[in-house]
């Protein structure tokens, strides 16, 4: 099948282009990129006034199958990616069971290869149950397709075994993205620790619970010269530890989620559970902080850490809710609207950190439009208004924190492995 | 004299959400009130007909006991549920009891409850009214308006009064909801204790924060000594009992160097010797007593404007 995507303003940041472009589909890959591309009884998508971009590369989701399908499956949250122009994505190891030997991700490939309607790509466990005690068969995960290594949901509390995972993950070639929470210090809290904890007399959670993790995992990066990844960066404290980082050549990079760039603590007056994330929301000073981190790049990338729960599981008591927000459908229009629109980012810095940045990271040919890359596209509405409303999602759960918001920005069309995979 | 304003809400849950027009009027509705209880027959029939249910989720004699009297001096039919005895234990959720609760068709459902936030929840999800009877550590409003209604009766004001809130403010609805009351109102509100049980920020709310008890004292009108739940101190944030009260306990030589007149309220039950002397507590500063004997009429108050503002609220559908 060809497709021609036609007069929309093609804009790839791996090859720095911006510009009123067509693009030729085919076979499966980008043919060519190019004025006025003769529509020579190809499919046409008209893209006038549209925005064309790579298809999104989502590191951070939990897509929860195996285990827990009654949150989310491959096939709903591939389909749910794809409806938010996501194309690519790894999914995090904290399903039942965890995704911690070789023998769990083939079984779990299979699964993909069965049901999943985008490109999943698998992040295995750390330590064997992500229980922090025993590491994994690094070098087994890595030959069975594995591209990155995390614990997420939890830190590898021991400095000795970290130690030894950067050791192994370096000599593997491959990345370990860290979660960092000391527990000790974060145990049992909710939000963030502060006024807003104090106003609804929750326990809070403290800025220190993360950046001190932060900080022992890039102390440990660099005397490895291991390269690690910060996910959900949430507080000023650790942007300023991952910008010190990096000025003195640590391999470092990090992301944030749209919520950490959008929202503050003051959204949870009223207990509403689907503000309740790990970390927290925090203070507006620190969303300011991550603002001006993806600005300056300290922050390379954007992730949605999608993590589904049902209604059971949210409509109960504030400390008995699980932690965690959907967001595969949000993140790109979020992006748009709170990054873009202010004019905090421009398109080409906003698509790169939602598209070749994390490729690169993970070390997968995505994320670009370069000719004969796998086409994976996303045609884009970028002035679009839409409200964020439960029943739009495709996800199987609805706990999105940005429900009855507007956004500007809309996905009319992507395109995964050369074929029209979702339209509006 | 403050402008009155109409109560429009079927719930109280808080003081935070309060404006303060609307603690002046559940103040004034009390004052009206308080005489029922000392007739002779000590009942008026303003919520005869409707029915109120003492959702308990935690074990509490004085609070439900002076709401069921309260209910009852307003001629409502009232059913205690405690968790004890209730299908929590069989694991059924908060909403799903709530709305059990309110197909038995009843008006008000006053709710106390171990998580914080669990009283909105359960608010948001009923058409009955609901009041909160204490939720976690977040806010337990009708305490709070007993003690400033005791204040104010004592006192003749709130505007300008100081007070000091002591002991564990950081595990603390009561502190909360008074912290809230008392700077709405117009009161310089002082929260004293060991640095571990000040909540994080709590100057942010306007209130000032000291750790020393002579300090909390000495300008103080009155001094709101909160309980010592030493039984639950689950972050090893407690000092020692003992030296709790060489620290913070009330006696009767530090109110010598407090104001004449200065007032000691305390939400009960009191550890004596920990957190006040027993002459303390028996003395002439002390209002504990009258404070129970208050809660009767505020919460008299509370349920008949609730039922109030409920009834306004499903007119205004109907319409």
């Amino acid at each position: 099948m060809r497709i021609l995507i036609k007069g929309g303003r093609v804009i790839d940041p791996a090859n720095s282009l911006d510009g009123v472009l067509d693009i030729l589909v085919d076979s499966g890959v980008v043919a060519k990129v190019a004025k006025n591309i003769r529509p020579n009884g190809f499919q046409v998508i008209d893209a006038a006034d549209q925005i064309v971009i790579p298809g999104l590369v989502d590191m951070h989701v939990h897509l929860r199958e195996p285990g827990r399908e009654d949150k989310e499956t491959i096939t709903s949250g591939t389909m749910a990616a794809l409806k938010g122009g996501v194309t690519s994505m790894a999914a995090m190891p904290n399903t039942c069971p965890c995704i911690d030997s070789p023998e769990q991700v083939v079984l779990l490939r299979k699964i993909i290869a069965q049901s999943a309607s985008a490109n999943v790509y698998i992040t295995a466990a750390i330590t064997k149950g992500r229980s922090g005690l025993a590491l994994t068969d690094i070098e087994g995960l890595k030959e069975q397709g594995v591209i990155a290594l995390s614990d997420d949901g939890s830190s590898v509390d021991s400095e000795e075994l970290m130690r030894a995972a950067l050791q192994r993950s370096k000599k593997a070639g491959i990345v370990v993205i860290c979660h960092c929470e000391d527990k000790t210090l974060s145990r049992n809290g909710s939000v963030n620790l502060g006024i807003v904890s104090t106003r609804l007399g929750l326990k809070g959670i403290s800025k220190e619970s993360e950046y001190l993790r932060v900080a022992r995992d890039i102390d440990l990066a660099q005397e490895i010269d291991a390269p690690i990844h910060i996910t959900h960066v949430s507080c000023q404290e650790s942007v300023t530890r991952i910008a010190e980082a990096k000025k003195k050549g640590i391999k470092v990079t990090a992301d944030t989620a749209p919520h950490y760039f959008t929202l503050s603590q003051e959204a949870l007056q009223g207990f509403d559970t689907n503000m309740k994330m790990n970390p927290p929301l925090r203070t507006k000073s620190d969303v300011a902080a991550i603002r001006q981190g993806l600005r300056d790049g300290t922050i390379d990338t954007i992730a949605s850490d999608h993590a589904p729960h049902t209604e059971n599981e949210k409509e109960i008591e504030f400390e008995r809710a699980e932690f965690g927000v959907i967001g595969l459908e949000t993140e790109l229009a979020v992006g748009i609207t709170e990054l873009v629109h202010t004019g905090i980012l421009g398109w080409q810095e906003l698509v790169a950190k939602l598209t070749c940045n994390p490729a690169r990271i993970l070390g997968i040919a995505k994320g670009t439009l370069s000719v004969g890359a796998d086409a994976d596209i996303a045609v884009v509405s970028p002035d679009k208004e839409w409200v964020v409303e439960k029943h739009g999602f495709l996800s199987r759960s609805k706990n999105s924190c940005f429900l009855n918001r507007t956004l500007k920005g809309y996905v009319v069309c992507t395109i995964c492995g050369g074929k029209i995979a979702y339209r509006h | 004299m403050a402008e009155t304003i109409p109560w429009t809400k079927k719930d109280l849950l808080g003081l935070e959400d309060l404006q303060k027009e609307e603690i002046v009027l559940i103040l004034d509705t009390a004052d009206s009130f308080k005489e029922v209880s000392s007739r002779e027959i000590k009942k008026v029939p303003a919520l005869r007909g409707r029915t109120v249910v003492n959702l308990f989720y935690e074990p509490s004699t004085r609070t439900r006991v002076s709401f069921e009297v309260a209910a009852k001096r307003l001629s409502a039919d009232v059913i205690n549920i405690a968790s004890e005895t209730s299908s929590v234990r069989k694991g059924e959720t908060l909403i799903d009891t709530g709305t059990n609760i309110e197909a038995l068709k009843v008006d008000i459902i006053v709710v106390r409850h171990n998580y914080s936030g669990a009283a909105a929840m359960l608010a948001g999800h009923l058409k009955a009214s609901v009041v909160n009877a204490g939720d976690g550590w977040h806010e337990h409003p009708t305490q709070a308006l007993l003690d400033i209604f005791t204040l104010r009766e004592k006192l003749g004001r709130i505007e300008g009064l100081r007070v000091s809130i002591v002991g564990d403010i950081a595990h603390s609805r009561v502190a909360r909801s008074n912290i809230w009351g008392l700077l709405k109102l117009g009161a310089k509100v002082t929260v004293c204790a060991p640095p571990m049980l000040i909540p994080a920020a709590i100057e942010e709310t306007g209130v000032r924060v000291t750790h020393s008890i002579d300090e909390a004292l000495c300008d103080a009108d009155a001094v709101n000594v909160l309980r010592m739940q030493f039984e639950r101190d689950e972050e090893d944030a407690f000092p020692r009992q003992l030296e709790y009260f060489k620290n913070f306990g009330i006696t009767k030589e530090r109110l010598a160097n407090a104001k004449k007149g200065i007032i000691v309220m305390h939400p009960g039950p009191i550890n004596r010797g920990v957190e006040m002397s027993s002459e303390v507590a028996d003395g002439a500063h002390s209002v504990i007593l009258e404070q129970v004997t208050n809660g009767i009429a505020v919460r008299m108050a509370v349920l008949f404007l609730v039922a109030q503002g409920n009834e306004n609220i499903k007119d205004a559908n109907t319409d």
